[in-house]
């Protein structure tokens, strides 16, 4: 069937069966690879993406639910050449190893930023929890969020 | 019981200290001219070696190193790194290594940079693809840095003293008054300077050199040594970074393939007329597979599914996870004699009279320890990518995937298809990581006859179940120990027999006159191979475990112990800078246990010291806090390795707490995430690292070693908390079970 999408602000058309997931969507039909999959059991969070502004797990939604709604990846943080706070904040903790990881948890951690300007670290945890590293930089991701939360508070 | 199905080759303690290197001259894929041509102009520079395994051989294995050492003496020159400057003044470099988040793309550069005297941002590694870059065997045993590091940093200066030869030569200049910096050649006499790019361009040279040119001493480094950021971090922040399950080639198709109903069963009937009548679908059967491949995973995970197999099973009364150990201990390997090649084999290693020592210390223990099948999870399945093409030589296959043994996979592509090696291009896109359980080229084959059978590329991604399933495990093993030790705290005899589980750091570091280590090949039931750290870990939680238990027989505190008993200076400054740090020797709160373990393996010394929480009611642990203090030599990435360090104590604590595979009727029963706990958030405790930076020494890898002492230090501590011994990996699958008896020590 025929989908309408808005994927980070554009408008995209795809033509595929309604239970395809979001995630074999993405990857597939629009090219936007930065989603990754990791176990398609929503056990991971590599695919993480964000719809209406909250993170899911675009292995396990339907293409169908995505219609009319906005879809942000991996690819649509920056904005004007500048990176997202949290995704400098990658940087700046240097968050990260293998990388696979890497796009999901700054979706769950902007989705986190979203909803707690200032999370406290049990709260990064909680919000966290459902998303793996397997190189172990936990700690790394959460200072990361951190820095982002007080680089957000800084601003006037 | 029956014996397992596994090919005999496929019965490996460890895997990649099985095969010791075949050494081999020239350029791969390419001759040298043709190389040359490849490149374009300026200066190529190749580093000739006689040993790449120049590095000091370490002790930690069974068996002596002599005839090694004289086969590798006496085997022949070998291309060993080489470089090219072309007029821009770009630097491009070509490995055979690979990235896989442990940050030796960056480590090398750095390297490199600090010899040839040129900023990070003008060097590019070229690393793992087999038309390009010199024979590897292998991105594994953390030979990267002694190995690699080393070479690069011989081909760089070399490179170097020749720049500064091109410009005194144009100047018509003593050469000892140039310098080289900054990618420039200065001469500060005649205040002038060339840069690299105009001293290069325009020339078409190849010169070839020893490894004897000169090296920067650790103590004057300016970019080796520095926390350089991650080479490629701001692709992977946005996305943009192509992982090998992220390539696309026009016309691609994507694979499924059909897998057994259980370990080692054989087809016995396929309907696959329902797959076959899909549009767009492409069913192949091909050297024992059955795959289909599609316009898109969807639809080859609908033809897959549509696939109608009837399966015979192994016959024969299968091992379980259950009686796994009883197992391992009885049974011989399949089809191998008890010598493995490299794997240290049976021969024991034997000092003094142990048996006499036992019967006459003061004290002894006599303890079994036991480690699970652990899986790797790493978090991009693995992956290729299979182009089949033909020019006028033939048949040409390219194959994109994320394996650490390039050349190894290339090698198996060419003999599943009877091609020549250089009919067969590996390449490995940095991959989403591998713990040394992405050494081997299934995927790839599968993807290649994918890809013939469709004459379309192929992607095939392993599913997370396909990981659990049909990749490979770290060895389960059985510890048996024996140990004396006299009352004033000195061990005097040690008998230590590992069964099925490696040879890895098997050989204690402690001074002890009475010795017996030995290590039984077993008959694994599932497939086993490489795992971060190999057998390391295994063997230093029975050993630390078990010199804990010594030091509780003759009342000592577990570092005074050790100390006592340790005569490696490296070592024991780890040890006791772990300690002070985690403040050794503090009345740990109710219900808390601290402990300590050490080790030294492939050229890391490691000390841990952990503190865990135990709920008695639930007999739940929680590691609170943990100090790493770690000695590899001189450093070349100290955020980097501090990456590696804490990241390792992260992924130790599911080998050590809760991680294990497990299996009934030949069948992996928990191949989800939900049912095979990793590490998570709320796992890790506040992780603390001490670096011990020994300029005057050479640099070694850290991806396995810090692994090593997490598992006993939590051991200890538990048994500190409760007074209940762990001696089995993992050692809280739903919580310790604690009896009435354990009420701390």
């Amino acid at each position: 069937m025929r989908i309408d999408l808005e994927v980070n602000g554009q408008r995209r058309t795809v033509n595929v069966d309604a239970s395809r997931t979001l995630l074999s969507v993405l990857r597939e039909e629009l090219a936007l690879t930065g989603t990754k999959y990791g176990c398609g059991e929503g056990q991971c969070g590599a695919c993480t993406v964000l719809l209406n502004g909250r993170a899911v797990r675009s292995c396990r939604t339907e293409i169908s639910r995505a219609t009319a709604a906005r879809v942000t990846t991996i690819e649509g943080l920056e904005r004007d050449g500048r990176l997202h706070p949290l995704q400098q904040a990658f940087l700046d903790e240097g968050a990260m190893q293998c990388g696979y990881c890497t796009p999901g948890m700054i979706m769950e951690g902007v989705s986190l930023l979203e909803r707690l300007a200032a999370p406290s670290a049990d709260e990064i945890v909680r919000a966290m929890q459902g998303n793996v590293c397997r190189c172990g930089t936990y700690p790394r991701i959460v200072a990361a969020i951190q820095r982002a939360a007080a680089a957000h508070m800084e601003r006037p | 019981m029956s014996a397992p199905h596994w090919p005999a080759a496929d019965i490996e303690p460890e895997r990649y200290e099985l095969r010791e290197v075949t050494l081999r001259a020239g350029l791969p894929g390419a001759t040298r001219r043709e190389f040359v041509k490849v490149l374009g102009g300026g200066l190529v520079v190749v580093l000739v070696t006689r040993n790449v395994h120049a590095a000091p051989r370490l002790a930690g294995s069974l068996g002596t190193s002599a005839a090694h050492e004289g086969a590798a003496a006496a085997g022949p020159e070998e291309i060993g790194a080489w470089l090219q400057v072309d007029g821009t003044g770009a630097v491009t470099v070509f490995t055979g290594k690979v990235e896989m988040g442990q940050g030796i793309r960056t480590s090398l550069a750095q390297e490199l940079a600090e010899e040839l005297r040129v900023p990070m941002a003008s060097v590019k590694m070229i690393m793992g693809d087999t038309d390009l870059t010199q024979f590897d065997q292998g991105t594994f045993g953390s030979r990267s840095t002694p190995q690699m590091g080393t070479q690069l940093r011989k081909v760089g200066a070399a490179a170097r003293e020749l720049l500064i030869g091109f410009a005194a030569q144009q100047w018509d200049a003593d050469r000892a008054s140039l310098t080289a910096a900054d990618a420039r050649v200065t001469d500060l006499r005649a205040n002038r300077s060339l840069g690299y790019g105009e001293l290069a361009g325009g020339r078409k040279l190849t010169e070839t050199v020893r490894d004897d040119a000169v090296q920067t001493p650790a103590a004057q480094w300016t970019i080796a040594g520095t926390s350089a950021p991650k080479v490629g971090a701001r692709d992977i922040v946005t996305g943009a970074h192509k992982y090998t399950s992220d390539l696309r080639l026009d016309g691609m198709l994507y694979g499924r393939v059909l897998r057994p109903a259980s370990i080692g069963a054989t087809l016995a009937s396929l309907d696959d007329a329902p797959a076959k009548a899909m549009r767009g679908v492409v069913v192949a059967r091909d050297g024992g597979l059955v795959g289909v491949a599609a316009p898109g995973t969807s639809e080859a995970d609908t033809a897959l599914a549509a696939m109608r197999a009837t399966w015979t099973a192994v016959s024969g009364t299968p091992v379980s996870s259950r009686d796994l150990f009883e197992h391992l201990k009885g049974a011989r390997p399949l089809g191998a004699g008890d010598q493995i090649e490299g794997g240290g084999g049976s021969a024991p290693f034997v000092r003094g009279d142990p048996s006499a020592a036992i019967a006459a210390a003061d004290r002894r223990i006599d303890q079994r320890y036991t480690v699970a099948y652990i899986a790797h999870v790493p978090l991009e399945p693995r992956a290729a990518v299979a182009q089949w093409s033909r020019d006028e030589q033939g048949e040409k296959l390219t194959v994109w995937t994320g394996t650490q043994r390039p050349f190894g996979v290339r090698d198996e592509l060419a003999r599943a298809f009877g091609l020549p090696n250089a009919r067969v291009r590996v390449i490995m896109p940095d991959t989403g990581s591998g713990y040394g359980g992405k050494h081997t080229g299934e995927c790839a084959v599968e993807a290649a006859r994918l890809a013939k059978a469709a004459g379309r590329p192929v992607k095939l991604q392993w599913t997370r179940e396909e990981e659990f399933r049909w990749a490979y495990f770290r060895p389960a093993g059985v510890i048996d120990v024996s140990a004396g030790v006299r009352s004033d705290g000195t061990i005097t005899a040690w008998t230590f027999d590992n069964y099925n589980s490696g040879t890895a750091a098997i050989r204690p570091m402690y001074e002890i006159a009475n010795q017996h280590v030995a290590f039984h090949p077993s008959d694994s039931p599932l497939r086993q191979g490489s795992y971060r750290g190999l057998a390391a870990t295994a063997n230093q939680f029975a050993r630390e475990t078990a010199i804990d238990e010594l030091a509780e027989l003759v009342k000592m505190d577990p570092l005074a112990f050790r100390l006592k008993n340790l005569d490696d200076p490296r070592l024991k400054a780890v040890l006791q800078a772990a300690a002070d740090r985690f403040g050794w020797g503090e009345k740990p709160a109710t219900n808390h246990g601290v402990g300590i373990a050490c080790g030294f393996e492939k050229g890391g010394y490691v000390a841990t010291c952990a503190e865990v929480a135990v709920d008695r009611a639930s007999g739940g642990v929680r590691i609170v806090r943990s100090v790493t203090a770690f000695d590899c030599g001189a450093v070349i990435n100290p955020d980097g390795l501090r990456n590696q360090i804490a990241g390792s104590m992260v992924q130790g604590i599911g080998g050590a707490l809760f991680e294990a595979i497990e299996f009934e009727n030949r069948v992996v029963t928990n191949a989800h995430l939900r049912d095979y706990r990793v590490p998570r958030f709320s796992d890790v405790p506040a992780i603390d690292v001490v670096l011990i930076d020994r300029k005057d020494q050479p640099s070694f890898g850290s991806g396995e070693t810090p692994i090593m002492a997490l598992a006993p230090a939590v051991g200890s501590a538990i048994f500190g908390a409760t007074g209940f011994r762990p001696r089995q990996l993992p050692m809280a699958r739903g919580g310790i079970k604690l009896s009435a008896s354990d009420q701390g020590p």
